[in-house]
């Protein structure tokens, strides 16, 4: 698959985005990552409008401590629900389970949807670290996470 | 032309932008091929040199993941869907 560059606007046209996602999905996404250890965990995130209305915890097929992908029948399925819905998927999440809450070189060079917030779970030190990203043409732009 | 395909949004600078094209009934990799030659690198993005599908990327004929039906060698009606979904992975491991 190519890189992105496909996207025109570039990471300039996302500056001070943000993505609004629940406390509770928040917790209930922390909590799966924690009990996928070793292996990191996945899923999506599926909204509309930058606020996130249903969070996806999926599985990861690589049965990995440091690679995921995302089943391809439940990612499609998620995006059926979310066209049943009304709504789109706005991005994914997955775990480090050792590293920083940061796109790693593989998560830049895999990542494939320019229209998305990738969400980063760091399981690395005793307080999970929450954070967002937009993956453009290879570079990494954070987005705001509004958790409430 | 009467196969649907929707396109992911890195795939649509290859369509002028558009989220889905048009393609021809046959074989997934015929409609592919037929796909090239209207859209220029759309198909090479998918199907790899050695006539394969592309591992990072999924594609459904309606609901059904094609690589579980005949892969590329799947007979595409009129009126079918075919859905192109580029695999979602990554990973703290660096290449």
């Amino acid at each position: 698959m190519p890189s992105q560059g496909s996207d025109s606007r570039g990471l300039e046209a996302h500056q001070g985005e943000t993505l609004e996602l629940a406390a509770a999905d928040v917790t209930a996404l922390v909590a799966y990552a924690r009990a996928c250890l070793p292996e990191e965990a996945c899923g999506l995130l599926a909204g509309i409008d930058g606020v996130v209305a249903r969070t996806h915890l999926l599985t990861n097929v690589e049965r990995s401590p440091s690679t995921y992908t995302i089943d391809p029948r439940e990612h499609f399925e998620a995006l059926r629900q979310a066209e049943r819905e009304g709504i789109e998927l706005l991005g994914c999440w997955h775990s480090h389970t050792h590293t920083e809450a940061y796109p790693s070189p593989t998560d830049v060079a895999q990542a494939l949807y320019p229209e998305w917030v990738y969400v980063v779970v760091s399981l690395r030190d005793p307080e999970p670290a929450v954070r967002g990203y937009r993956i453009v043409a290879g570079k990494v732009c954070a987005v705001t996470l509004v958790i409430g | 032309m009467s196969v649907q395909v929707k396109l992911p949004t890195i795939l649509r600078q290859y369509a002028g932008g558009e989220s889905s094209v048009e393609a021809p009934a046959g074989t997934i990799g015929e409609l592919f091929a037929a796909l090239e030659k209207r859209h220029p690198g759309l198909s090479s993005q998918v199907v790899t040199s050695d006539g394969d599908l592309h591992r990072f990327v999924n594609i459904y004929l309606n609901d059904e993941d094609i690589r579980y039906l005949q892969a590329l060698e799947t007979q595409v009606a009129d009126g079918d869907v075919v859905s192109i979904l580029p695999a979602v992975a990554g990973g703290a491991r660096r290449p």
